[in-house]
């Protein structure tokens, strides 16, 4: 039972330590490919936020798209 | 007077200079300020949707920025399901205003929206609230968010066009979302995001009517409305990706899967990819969705109320719809004029096919049991529709 316990602390100790610790391991100026717009994840908000719109009011699946989401109306 | 504006003065000074003060802290930044205007028109299984849709976002002072969008939806819908139920075409008008709120402190961004859709049969408020942090020398951002809506369901009465005053349901809906955004490499950008939706009150169509077979000539079927379960929990995780090529493209997947409450569960496919050439962009994509049914769907059931909750709405059946995409992006004003730092014109074009395992195409069995065509309920072929879907929009960055 001590040796769990010390054991959690231990792990939880080295945890909290790596999460200080995290180096970067893609440095600010490597990021020129990711700042790209085509890179984006949404690059048109008014486009994307139609579409979702138009898959939701046909199909059961709803959720987890990166958008605000609900009160479509589309019963 | 003088006295009280001159401490005004100096009240705007203190406030000013408290505005100014985290500028040189910050790490996050703001989305530009842009506008947006879009033309969209769905056609597809005797519906046909279209209007515009409008989005405005400016910054103020770098750690504050407002949207606000209006969306119209203007329906002509003769649906199978609305010819199977024996009504006419009908019109109607969707106008849905949002406005949202963000703010920038340090690495962390506030957002508040609120948005309104109004219909004559239908209203839906919901507000919404979310937060965001970069972590680990901005690698990853975190986000939590969390809606509240509330629906007002109202019905027309179909001999007499009117809003039935005695039909008015409410909806209660809450959404949780937490997700993740990763970059993995110099060149791949990754997101996981899960959201739970809970939804409580009248959740079916007040038109909608499930089939059972006609215990006058089995060959036919009768007609009886719908009824739900009044809750409804749904769970979906999603996983994204885009790689960046040597020769300056990108190629994206995705991956969702969907589970809920009442039985169904969906898996999402997404896939595409992002050419840039001269002043155009081009982008193709594929996307393949597959749901099986609700516990409590059936095309066509033995007799009226077999069960506590009965439905046929093919939303709620087993299909599979596929999308193919293409989409082209020219920037005409590379350089800016005035005031405007760049603008787009942009089309899009989605085909999507709909392929029901267990939806049956009922209008066989409304014709005169004489009609060669004709087919007894439940032996009808499976429905199947194709969709096109157009947006065409101008974007300004300003």
């Amino acid at each position: 039972m001590r040796k769990t316990k010390l054991f959690s602390l231990a792990l939880a100790a080295l945890v909290l330590t790596g999460c200080g610790n995290i180096e970067p391991w893609v440095k600010p100026y490597e990021r020129q490919a990711l700042a790209d717009p085509i890179m984006s994840f949404d690059p048109n908000p008014v486009s994307t936020a139609y579409l979702d719109h138009v898959f939701e009011a046909r199909e059961g699946a709803r959720g987890a798209l990166g958008s605000a989401g609900g009160g479509c109306g589309c019963n | 007077m003088e006295t009280s504006a001159r401490a005004s003065k100096r009240w705007l000074g203190v406030a000013f200079a408290l505005l100014l003060l985290p500028v040189a802290s910050f790490a996050g930044v703001l989305a530009d300020d842009r506008a947006d205007m879009l033309y969209h028109r769905y056609d597809g299984g005797g519906v046909t949707i279209h209007g515009p849709s409008v989005l405005v976002r400016k910054k103020l002072a770098e750690k504050y920025a407002i949207s606000a969008n209006y969306y119209m939806d203007m329906v002509t819908s003769a649906s199978i399901d609305v010819e199977v139920s024996g009504a006419s075409e009908y019109k109607e008008e969707r106008d849905q205003y949002s406005l949202g709120l963000e703010y920038l402190r340090g690495k962390t961004t506030y957002n508040l929206g609120y948005t309104n859709s109004k219909e004559d049969d239908y209203q839906a408020e919901t507000t919404s609230f979310g937060i965001s942090q970069d972590l680990f020398g901005d690698l990853t951002t975190i986000s939590m968010g969390f809606s509240r809506g509330k629906d007002v369901v109202r019905r027309r009465d179909t001999v007499t066009d009117q809003i039935d005053p005695t039909f008015k349901e409410p909806i209660d809906r809450w959404s949780y979302r937490v997700g993740v955004s990763q970059i993995l490499t110099k060149s791949i950008i990754s997101s996981l995001q899960l959201e739970v939706i809970t939804d409580e009150g009248f959740l079916n169509n007040p038109y909608r009517s499930y089939r059972f077979i006609n215990p006058t000539d089995t060959r036919l079927f009768a007609l009886a409305r719908e009824v739900y379960p009044r809750t409804r929990t749904s769970n979906a995780v999603a996983f994204n990706a885009r790689y960046y090529l040597p020769y300056r493209a990108a190629v994206h997947g995705g991956y969702r899967f969907f589970t809920d409450t009442w039985g169904i569960d969906a898996n999402t496919f997404e896939a595409g990819y992002t050419h840039p050439w001269g002043p155009w962009t081009f982008e193709v994509g594929y996307r393949y969705y597959s749901q099986g049914n609700a516990d409590f769907y059936a095309d066509l059931f033995d007799r009226p109320n077999q069960q506590n909750f009965l439905a046929r709405d093919k939303e709620l059946s087993t299909f599979v719809s596929q999308a193919l995409s293409v989409g082209a992006t020219y920037d005409f004003l590379p350089s800016g004029w005035r005031f405007i730092k760049k603008g787009t014109l942009n089309i899009r074009y989605d085909r999507i096919e709909f392929e029901y395992d267990d939806f049956r195409d009922a209008r066989f069995a409304l014709l005169p049991v004489s009609d060669p065509n004709f087919r007894a309920a439940g032996t009808e072929p499976l429905y199947t529709f194709g969709a096109n879907v157009i947006q065409a929009f101008v974007s300004v960055w300003f």
